[in-house]
């Protein structure tokens, strides 16, 4: 299987496990322990109607999706926080309108959208060289913004009404948490698709949230296990023949499941030495 | 010195409902305990953000130090409602009492030496600084609302707002509580906010009632019909040691609690 590595394209799939897991591993902390898991999701299913604009002005659809996931974070950002009705029922409206936007530009656009597939369920196999820079730079930029506001996204997540009232613009904060969130769906999209964005936002998040109660640390392991997981699910897609996206969440949910588990197990055992230990 | 309140004729609405009606309420000094008691649903908290400048009042005038509250932010500490957190949350104690110190460190910026400093003196208040280092859902209900009003305390407030301190404490921890409000009170007014009448107890200096409206008469005694007219059914006050000393009867026909 080591000769697979001679390959561009494998060579360029592992480099863009890294840079998505680096991506989902930071973020992914946040929108998990801030429970913005359902505004996360009806940014990136919006984010479709940026592809379906990107082949309808035929333009690449990276930079087609990048706007536009940034401008559907700032309106969901807003119009949840200042609407009359409840937030969810908010984000569940923009959700499909972001999607109808890109079913119809679609539609209109003359002749066959090609690789449209490609963006929905993602191919980890066929990321060009230009997608890479575009996600080492989203990367940065994402890795940049979470160190300068660290204390403030910190503060934000725990406790948003105290921090307004320490005279942090915690409004402002919030759209730009969004607005990072935006950037790391669109690192993520070539690798897993749309539809399953959320995966890669929560699984790690959640299992990294096991083994600490430090969020620096939980950006560390969530990292690891995205790049981990990302390299097995692949290895397996290629051996099996399968699509590789699909088989990446899989496998994450499958190791999940597992870590669940085995905790529970251990935490019982632990459990019934203590009282043997009692008894005796 | 300024006043550090003055509210002046405060209506607040939501739709079509009145939920503060023409709210007056003036502290003076920066020191001392006033208790603020109403029944659940009866706008206390709604009073508190109204103090805190994070909800506008329909009509009339909220001052701080002379000061709109947005503008005076840096001599409130602010404890809110215990039941809002998650305490799952991975965020260590101290890490939660340097966010008290947001303001002062600056925006962008990392706490420098000195806000960290502040922080353990704030738990050393508090007397939770050997916890520092715990994840705060490790602590017992006494321990978490400590550590809050250590938060509220690295700001270095004029002014303490605690929104139902007491609520999930059992008595010993909710009488260490007070006794640790009565310790800081000489240094801050303090408010504080509940809908349990056995809180307020000799701890406290000023009482008020609110339903809507404020009844405040500067002073500890709360007169029958004004508690009455707060809780809005006949009531009588069996806290241990205070029935006598809260309740002054106007005249005879009130109901008389004494022994």
């Amino acid at each position: 299987m080591l000769e697979l590595l001679q390959y561009t394209f494998i060579q360029n799939a592992l480099a863009a496990a890294i840079l998505a897991s680096i991506a989902c591993g930071i973020i992914g902390v946040y929108v998990v322990v801030k429970k913005i898991v359902f505004i996360t999701g009806g940014i990136a299913h919006a984010s479709f109607g940026g592809i379906g604009l990107a082949y309808y002005l035929r333009i690449d659809p990276m930079l087609g999706v990048t706007p536009f996931s940034l401008f559907s974070a700032l309106v969901m950002g807003t119009v949840s926080k200042k609407s009359k009705i409840p937030e969810d029922s908010a984000i569940g409206i923009l959700w499909s309108v972001g999607m109808s936007l890109g079913i119809i530009f679609v539609y209109l656009t003359p002749g066959y959208a090609p690789n449209l597939m490609t963006y929905l369920f993602g191919n980890i196999l066929m990321v060009p060289h230009s997608d890479l820079y575009l996600m080492l730079f989203l990367d940065a930029m994402i890795v940049a913004t979470v160190y300068l506001f660290y204390k403030e996204f910190l503060a934000l997540c725990f406790d948003e009404e105290f921090t307004t009232v320490q005279g942090v613009p915690t409004q402002k904060l919030y759209l730009l948490l969004l607005c990072i969130i935006a950037l790391t769906i669109v690192v993520l999209i070539k690798v897993v698709g749309i539809i399953l964005v959320i995966a890669l936002l929560t699984i790690p998040a959640t299992l990294s949230r096991k083994f600490t109660h430090n969020l620096k640390r939980m950006m560390g392991i969530s990292i690891f296990f995205g790049t981990v997981i990302s390299f097995i699910g692949l290895g397996l897609s290629y051996v099996l023949d399968v699509p590789s996206g699909a088989t990446i969440i899989l496998v994450l949910s499958f190791v999940y499941g597992l870590v669940e588990i085995g905790m529970e197990c251990w935490n019982k055992k632990e459990k019934i030495i203590n009282l043997y230990n009692n008894y005796i | 010195m300024e006043k550090v309140i003055e509210i002046k004729n405060v209506w607040v609405c939501y739709g079509n409902q009145v939920i503060l009606e023409d709210v007056n309420l003036e502290i003076p000094e920066a020191s001392g305990l006033l208790g603020i008691i109403g029944p659940n649903g009866g706008g206390k908290t709604t009073f508190l953000k109204v103090v805190l400048g994070l909800l506008k009042p329909y009509k009339g005038s909220v001052k701080l130090f002379g000061k709109p509250p947005e503008k005076s932010r840096d001599f409130v500490g602010y404890v809110p409602q215990y039941k809002r957190f998650d305490f799952d949350f991975p965020i260590s104690v101290q890490e939660v009492v340097l966010t008290g110190r947001m303001s002062r460190a600056g925006f962008m910026k990392k706490y420098r030496e000195e806000d960290v400093k502040a922080a353990e003196e704030a738990l050393k208040t508090v007397e939770m600084l050997q916890y520092k280092d715990r994840q705060i859902g490790q602590l017992s209900g006494g321990q978490r609302q400590r550590v809050f009003i250590a938060r509220a305390l690295a700001t270095n407030p004029k002014l303490l707002l605690l929104d139902e301190p007491n609520s999930g404490l059992d008595p010993h921890m909710q009488d260490e509580l007070y006794r640790l409000l009565a310790k800081l009170k000489k240094e801050m007014a303090i408010i504080m906010v509940t809908h349990d009448l056995s809180a307020v107890s000799i701890y406290v200096d000023k009482i008020a009632c609110l339903n809507r409206k404020l009844h405040y008469h500067n002073s500890k005694e709360i007169p029958v019909e004004d508690l009455e007219a707060t809780y809005q059914c006949p009531i009588e006050l069996i806290a241990h040691g205070i029935p006598h000393r809260v309740l002054e009867n106007h005249n005879s026909k009130t109901s008389n609690n004494k022994p």
